[in-house]
């Protein structure tokens, strides 16, 4: 009796209820992502927009035209063509697309390089307002995407 | 002749999906309704169908790997399990040692993220809105573990054919630690929340109950199976993976109602944690890729490995011809055999009740069509 009435004095059980609500606002644990504002920091190892490395000292691409890539490709979405360097006697590499529309980011394009000249960045904004934006060029795939950065 | 009018209807017949929120996917049941009561269903799948084991037959081996993670999206890392263990198989390789243990780790801490999505959309089904939110909190932190590890947080793609192709990232022992220190007490939070609650008691207790003689007559497996009282468990029976190596219980319940099944997994998920704990403990050095030839190309034969994915038995079986694709690849998917199970477990029962089972069968759709 006098605890029930202690209890409706003091709004012991609205406390109750809040104490649960407060312990939920952890700020260590949100996980909302404010993302137009900030972009999520993603894994190390994120498998996103695929890239064509170049060399940096001389801007030249690190691609051997080796096609490993395009055979090692499940969905054969890779097409890389290559013309004889009569000079070098090497594949110097013509054109390299890569349709984005058909990857499902497996990595194994990645994998297959011999020279690290593919890769699978941690850039993820890759929408465009066609499907041929989608198919993305060797110019493309050394710039890598630009997408808008939006502030608040 | 007179008329019939709605009201003279005895028997009405209705659509239930496929957009319905809670066939968890593209499931439409027909159902016999009279009045509250169901008198029959019938399923109708094949809406989310891609032909999976056709791909497999016209892309090499190495190549069909990621495909299997879009089978059942939500234990990917399972499925590429048991794809690799079958290849293994008929190559007759084995995946070195600390491929064994990570691969353990990552299969348990999917099984663990698979049962959380389960337990928050079953819950949400019942009506229970909280533990959606903590469960997809909780299941953050295994995805955030995947994603560190091999890029991908859902469709993972973390195994390959004889081992792992990702080596293990610092504090990746630590960041596993830490999330079954924190998880538990998270578990006793959710059991907290529904497990003596009066409404999701009463929803659950004797609701579609089916027994384990009907199970093994359905090919129910997982934790519909163990609810129904039979310890089965191909970690146990059948160890792959190093599996034996590791100390964990098989929990069952006795009834093999929804309420039972609720209650096995949650144990799961406590064994789960359990097996990772011992599993960091114990990661052996050395390679992490078995001895497999860039091409694979088994010999003539076949194989079919089973293993226990988060939702039963998952098995798959491959015919080689000695060429770099299977020749036939079939998969068995647990969530389409326990699906056949749904007409005995909803017959003579309420429709509210449809929702709730379909719930505790966890199905995934993906699965279930290929």
């Amino acid at each position: 009796m006098i605890s029930k009435l202690f209890k409706n004095v003091f709004l012991v059980d609205l406390f109750q209820g809040l104490w649960v609500t407060f312990r939920n606002q952890d700020p260590k644990r949100i996980y909302t992502e404010q993302y137009p504002a900030e972009r999520p920091k993603v894994g190390e190892r994120y498998r996103g927009a695929p890239r064509l490395n170049i060399n940096p000292d001389n801007g030249e691409t690190l691609c051997i035209s080796c096609n490993l890539c395009a055979l090692a490709c499940p969905e054969n979405l890779i097409v890389v063509t290559s013309q004889r360097n009569e000079v070098t006697k090497r594949k110097d590499l013509t054109t390299f697309t890569y349709d984005t529309s058909r990857c499902m980011f497996c990595g194994l394009c990645e994998d297959a390089c011999p020279v690290d000249a593919l890769e699978l960045t941690q850039d993820f904004e890759m929408a465009s307002y066609t499907r041929e934006g989608a198919i993305w060029d060797r110019q493309m795939l050394e710039e890598g995407p630009k997408p808008t950065q939006y502030k608040c | 002749m007179p008329e019939a009018t709605f009201l003279d209807a005895t028997e009405l017949v209705i659509n239930m999906g496929p957009q319905h929120p809670s066939t968890h996917g593209v499931l439409r049941v027909i159902l016999k309704l009279d009045g509250e009561k169901v008198n029959g269903t019938e399923c109708v799948i094949g809406y989310l169908h891609r032909g999976v084991e056709k791909i497999g037959e016209n892309r090499t081996y190495q190549q069909f790997a990621p495909y299997v993670d879009r089978m059942d999206y939500v234990a990917a890392v399972s499925n590429g399990l048991g794809y690799c263990l079958a290849v293994e198989k008929l190559l007759n390789v084995e995946a070195p040692p600390r491929a064994q243990a990570v691969r353990v780790i990552l299969t348990e801490l999917n099984r663990i993220a698979s049962h959380l999505l389960w337990l928050g959309t079953h819950a949400l089904d019942i009506g229970a809105i909280t533990p959606v939110f903590y469960c997809l909190r909780e299941r953050e932190e295994v995805l955030k573990v995947f994603e560190n590890y091999c890029g991908a947080r859902l469709t993972t793609h973390a195994f390959r054919i004889g081992g792992l192709q990702y080596e293990t990232y610092d504090g990746f022992e630590e960041e596993v630690r830490k999330f079954c220190d924190w998880f538990i007490p998270k578990v006793d939070e959710y059991e907290e929340l529904l497990t003596n609650n009066r409404i999701w008691v009463g929803r659950l207790k004797g609701v579609g109950v089916l027994s384990a003689d009907e199970c093994k007559q359905y090919g129910v497996t997982g934790p519909v199976l163990r609810a129904a009282g039979v310890a089965w468990d191909l970690r146990k029976a059948q160890p792959y993976s190093g599996y034996d190596q590791y100390d964990f219980e098989i929990p069952t319940a006795e009834n093999g109602d929804t309420y039972d099944r609720y209650t096995v997994r949650m144990e799961e998920m406590r064994q789960s944690t359990r097996i990772l704990r011992q599993a960091v403990d114990r990661i052996p050095s050395g390679p992490i890729m078995g001895k497999v030839p860039k091409v694979v190309k088994p010999p003539v034969g076949e194989a079919y490995v089973s293993i226990e994915a988060p939702k039963g038995e998952l098995g798959y079986f491959i015919v080689s011809d000695n060429s770099t694709q299977p020749y036939r690849l079939r998969v068995r998917p647990p969530s389409f055999v326990n699906l056949q199970a749904l007409d005995r477990m909803v017959r003579g029962g309420l429709v509210a009740d449809v929702v709730a089972i379909i719930g505790t069968l966890d199905i995934v759709l993906g699965e279930v069509d290929r």
